[in-house]
Parts: C-alpha cells; structure tokens; sequence
C-alpha cells in the first residue's frame, strides 16, 4: 500500500448536523476510487476536505510525498468550474500555469483533447457542459497527484462523457471520481465506496458499484 | 514578489479584456463630479473649497464598485479555489489584488483631476507632485482594507451594500488626510501642513497593508 492520502476518523459538522462522520479512507497511489451515494451523503464535503479547501471537525488527513505543501499534489474539478469568465480558454490555463510556474506550451494540445481548441471567446459565452470540460482541461495541465473530480459528468451532451472519459483515463496519477452517474463513472475506476449519512456503506469493486447503489435505494424505498 | 507580480498580470489582463467595464468606472466618476457641480450650483467660491472633498468622494464611491467587481471575478466561478490549489500564498494574493485594485483607483483618481480643475476652477500645476502622493496614498490606503473587506463579503447576499457599510468607517482616517492634502494643494498651505497630512496617510498606508496582508489569509481560507 502507497497512499497518496489517508484520512482517519474524519469527520465534517455543520451546525448540529455531520455531513461526513468518523470516515475511514486510503487511497492509492495511481488507484481511481469511485464515490457514490445519495445527495447529502457527504461526497462533496469529503472532496472537499481531501483538497485542503475544507478543515475538518474531527480526524486527520494525511498526504504523502507533497514535502511541506500538500496542495502541491492536489487537483480539483469541483462544481464551480474554477475559471475566469472574461478571458479565453487558452487564457486560463495560460493564467494558471503561470501562476503555477509551469510550461505554457501545451495549451494547444490540451484544448485539442478536451474539443475546445480553436475558441477564443470569452468563457463567459460557453455552456455549462464547455466550462466543465476547462476544468477538466485544468486538471490535464496540473497531472496532479491526486485528482479530485466531483460530477464530471454533469450537463454533459454523449459526446462531452465520452471526451471526459477519454481525458480522465489520460489522468497520470489517483482519481477520485464522486459521481451519480455510476454507468458513466464505474468503468474508469477499480474500486467504489458507497456513503450514506456521512459515513462508508459499502467497498467493493467499481464493476459492482451499481448493484450496490441499487440495493441501498431499495432499503430506503426509492426503488 | 514574482507571485505578486503575476497577480497584477493576471488582474490586468482580465481589465484589458473587459476594459469596457473601466469606460463605465470612468464615467460613473466622471457623474458623481457633474452632479456635486449641479447640487451646489454656480457658487465657484464653495466649489473650490470644497474640490478636494469632491474628488475624493468620487473616487471613494467607485471604490466601492471596483473592489465589489475585482473580487466577485476571484469568487463566481470558483476561480479562487483554483488559486488556493496553486503555490501562490495567501499573503502574495493580497499583495497582488491590493495592488491591482490600487493601480485602478490610481487611474480613476487621475482622470478625475482634469475634470475638478475644469468643474470647480482650480489649478494644481503648482504644488503636482503634493496632490499625485496624495492619491498615490489614498488610493492605496482605499485598496488594502477594501481588498480585504470585498474577500470577506464576496460570498455573502447583499455584498454590495455590505462592503461600503463594513468598509467606510474603517477608511475615515485616510479620506480625512486626503482630503485635507489635496484641499491644501488647491487653497495653498501657508503653515506647511500638507507634509504632515501625507506622512499620517502614509502610517496608515503601513498598518492597513501590514496588517490585512496578514488577515487575508484567514479570510479566503474560511
């Protein structure tokens, strides 16, 4: 086992109520982990939490190989796109690799994987389903260690899921995908969590994500 | 100091592109002169005394504009969480977008002179260098605590009414001295006082940029 990041115990509060309660987790170097559970379960708190955006309430969250910074390792796609409206996107990845002090060369080439080359508007006039896709543009030009993607599939045409798809296989190191849409998601990963009330319902597989989903849906009657 | 310096290119850039949203700054200032200009009316000797308070307040209500639009741009895409995922600190960021703002409140301040000395009939040729360290240092003295207040009103509703009200009666102190130093340069300053003015805008400059480079961190963290 090589973590990339460890929680122990870790737990989120909001006024009275636990969004993510005494939750054990590792996760690998390299490993893709899918993340699925119902709204409210706590998918985004944790995310949120793994990338040093959110202190936690309790527990602790280890990352390794980041020297002193662990934001150094961490990449995020989460439901704000994380953009600048007003500038284009080979703007924006030129912007945050340069704050990054990264090359700026493979703006073309990135913008080509993810089908937004050749557009020099302003962000401000793409749909939602483009801006996710700069997001997802951002993570290819990071390569971050651990890349933490929450709903990469949402207000995607076919073609968008299956060019997210093909960009989240090209991601080099641990993906962390929480995702409703398991059919989608469950493909890119090797393993699945399932959370409910904050807390681990189920592990296994990411083949068997879906059936596990299901079964949770019928014990509460949805189904 | 490099991470600060790509801030400011980064915000300047983002200006240039929607530099449309600068004309109408401009002119919003440009309104606030001409309507102080009616209120009082054609008494010139009261709209020469009170030049320097005219400016000042122009400048200080687009202020409110400006720093609730710089930091919105941080704030509604999210674009500030990626910020935080990079090895910019904190403290760099507030450098940075306290400068940017100060470069923007530096030219709003510039184009209002022209239109003061037409509207109110005064001319600041003599004493020049006195009246540009005066908004030198009141545009900066507006920026730090107002780049700082704007990070902690971004994500609330009614930002734009929040900002002003938390804002201003932080701020009196360097309105007070800009005031009085830019209505020295126009009336003359037999007593020399206008150095004083500047040396008092100029300590609060050095806490309120010491002390919200400081806090900043904290604010976009929580």
């Amino acid at each position: 086992m090589d973590p990339v990041v460890t929680a122990q115990s870790l737990g989120r509060r909001f006024g009275h109520r636990w969004a993510v309660a005494r939750l054990n987790l590792e996760v690998d170097r390299n490993e893709r982990l899918l993340i699925i559970g119902p709204n409210g379960c706590g998918k985004t708190t944790l995310l949120r939490m793994m990338a040093t955006l959110l202190p936690p309430s309790q527990g602790t969250l280890q990352w390794s190989g980041n020297g002193d910074d662990p934001r150094s390792v961490i990449g995020l796609m989460g439901h704000a796109p994380g953009i600048y409206e007003d500038l284009s996107a080979a703007d924006n990845l030129r912007v945050f690799a340069r704050l990054a002090g990264r090359d700026r060369g493979d703006v073309p080439s990135i913008l080509t994987t993810v089908g937004l080359d050749g557009r020099s508007e302003p962000v401000s006039r793409y749909s939602a389903g483009m801006r996710r896709r700069l997001a997802l543009a951002h993570l290819l030009q990071t390569q971050p260690a651990l890349a933490l993607l929450d709903e990469p599939f949402a207000q995607m045409d076919p073609g968008g899921i299956a060019q997210v798809s093909r960009s989240i296989r090209a991601l080099p190191g641990a993906v962390v995908i929480a995702s409703h849409q398991v059919h989608h998601a469950a493909p890119l990963c090797t393993r699945a969590i399932l959370m409910d009330e904050g807390q681990i319902r189920w592990a296994g597989p990411a083949n068997d994500a879906e059936a596990a989903w299901r079964a949770l849906h019928r014990e509460r009657g949805d189904l | 100091m490099t991470a600060v310096l790509q801030i400011l290119w980064k915000d300047a850039l983002i200006e240039w592109t929607a530099r449309s949203r600068t004309v109408s700054l401009l002119s919003f200032a440009y309104t606030i002169l001409l309507l102080f200009a009616f209120a009082v009316g054609a008494d010139a000797d009261t709209l020469r005394r009170h030049a320097g308070a005219y400016m000042w307040m122009s400048i200080l209500l687009c202020s409110t504009l400006l720093l609730e639009r710089t930091m919105r741009i941080e704030f509604e895409a999210g674009a500030i969480e990626r910020l935080l995922l990079t090895p910019v600190p904190p403290a760099a960021l507030f450098y940075g977008k306290a400068l940017s703002n100060s470069v923007q409140l530096w030219v709003v301040g510039a184009f209002t002179i022209p239109l003061v000395v037409v509207i109110c009939d005064v001319s600041f040729v003599e004493h020049a260098l006195w009246l540009l360290a005066a908004v030198a240092l009141g545009g900066a003295g507006l920026a730090a605590p107002g780049t700082l207040y704007s990070a902690m009103t971004a994500r609330l509703a009614g930002r734009q009414l929040l900002l002003p009200l938390m804002l201003f009666p932080l701020i009196v102190p360097v309105l007070v001295a800009a005031v009085k130093t830019t209505s020295l340069v126009i009336l003359g300053d037999p007593m020399d006082q206008a150095g004083s003015w500047l040396v008092l805008l100029a300590c609060f400059n050095l806490v309120y940029w010491s002390l919200c480079g400081v806090l900043f961190g904290r604010v976009v963290d929580a």
